[in-house]
């Protein structure tokens, strides 16, 4: 049998021990947790973003490497900029990296995928990945297919 | 503690034990003293109900969490969403697994002690001695065990919570090489603050009323016999089961 001043204390670390696992479980594991370190963000404008969604996959060479964070328009190029968040294990991405926004199978969800360049210079936080292609949009495509509207060049 | 009352017909029976229940609760709320006597015994008493708890929670919360991942690993690897196994484990954990199996598994370890504790008091006469003493012992037992099991249920959910996360974690993350970004940014992208770990730990308190409640409850009522104890240990652990999964049946669709 323990002393009453030790059980005591046991008591308060076990309710310390519940507080701290409130506060792990907000701050990690719901919509107002800070995502924790391990992660940095580069962004990327596309002239046309198609179905991408936030938290859409990020994926080099068909290895999940991070997530969609969000999408917002700039206001003065009428571009899409796409902030993704990658894992801090890839960070020697080259410079010259390109993004385009994929779709895996032709029903499902679209991806941004990542090509790496040949730059010795990396990617750090918060720079921009300039070489994109936009999403393709099925109906523009098949329109063009039947109806030929490209452009007068065949 | 009442005049005899009238045989009542076995039907009307259950209605009768919960009224008794509810009448009980109104007496201990109401002769409810705070001194610091009072408090340093609901901190033992939360030693008694949570910490000693504590390796059954853990187990149980980290064997969940891994057993749970490995099957929606698996199921959801079939559709191409691998990706979404950990938003399912954080939801089903919060919202439902959590609280419930908490509750159940409190009922099982701490709620059978307490009513065990409190049966065979009355059986030896032990609350009867404290009365002409003029000691109060619904508010020198019942009270601090009361109060004790409200505070520890939640206090356990959480843990639960964190350490069925944290197996998840080795199996998606460690075993099978799900991206721990991928992890964590899924679930904090699709869990609410609010909406599910707040409902989830409204039910946790709910939940924690409930056992504690019916386990002094049972104690207190307990016939003055070795078979008397022994049947209200019993009916502690089915009241408590029956009552929480009917009220978190009740909760979840109020609060969906």
């Amino acid at each position: 049998m323990k002393s009453s001043h030790q059980i005591e204390l046991t008591a308060g670390i076990f309710l310390l021990l519940a507080i701290a696992a409130l506060i792990f479980l907000a701050l990690q594991a719901t919509d107002r947790g800070v995502v924790s370190g391990g992660s940095y963000e580069v962004t990327a404008e596309f002239t046309n973003v198609g179905s991408l969604r936030p938290r859409a996959q990020v994926n080099l060479g068909g290895v999940t490497i991070g997530m969609v964070e969000r999408i917002e328009l700039d206001p003065a190029t009428f571009d899409a900029r796409v902030t993704m968040r990658i894992s801090d294990r890839y960070d020697e991405l080259p410079e010259d990296t390109s993004a385009s926004i994929v779709t895996a199978g032709i029903l499902g969800d679209q991806y941004v995928s990542l090509e790496p360049g040949g730059s010795p210079e990396v990617l750090v936080d918060g720079d921009r990945i300039l070489f994109t292609n936009s999403a393709l949009v099925l109906e523009q495509l098949i329109s063009r297919y039947l109806f030929n509207t490209e452009g007068g060049d065949n | 503690m009442s005049a005899p009352t009238p045989a009542t017909q076995p039907r009307m029976q259950a209605v009768r034990d919960f009224g008794r229940a509810l009448l009980f609760l109104g007496k201990v709320i109401s002769r409810m003293r705070f001194t610091r006597l009072q408090v340093a015994e609901t901190l033992r008493q939360i030693y008694f109900a949570g910490v000693r708890s504590l390796v059954i929670i853990v187990t149980c919360g980290f064997f969940v969490g891994l057993v749970l991942t490995l099957q929606s690993y698996d199921a959801l690897a079939r559709f191409g969403a691998a990706d979404a196994t950990s938003t399912l484990l954080a939801l089903s954990l919060f919202r439902e697994l959590g609280p419930v199996l908490t509750a159940i598994l409190f009922a099982g370890r701490a709620g059978t002690s307490i009513t065990a504790e409190i049966g065979l008091m009355r059986a030896t006469e032990q609350l009867d001695a404290l009365d002409l003493m003029a000691i109060d012992p619904l508010e020198r037992i019942i009270q601090p065990r009361l109060i004790a099991g409200m505070i520890t249920v939640p206090a356990l959910v959480l843990i639960f919570n964190a350490t069925a996360l944290l197996g998840g974690v080795v199996y998606a993350v460690f075993l099978m090489g799900t991206d721990s970004i991928v992890f964590w940014g899924n679930i904090q992208n699709t869990v609410e603050l609010g909406r599910d770990f707040g409902h989830g730990m409204l039910k946790a308190v709910g939940f924690g009323i409930v056992a504690s409640w019916l386990a002094v409850y049972y104690g207190w009522t307990a016939k003055p016999t070795g078979e008397g104890v022994a049947l209200a240990t019993t009916q502690t652990v089915i009241a408590t089961a029956i009552v929480v999964l009917f009220l978190d049946f009740v909760l979840s669709a109020l609060m969906l």
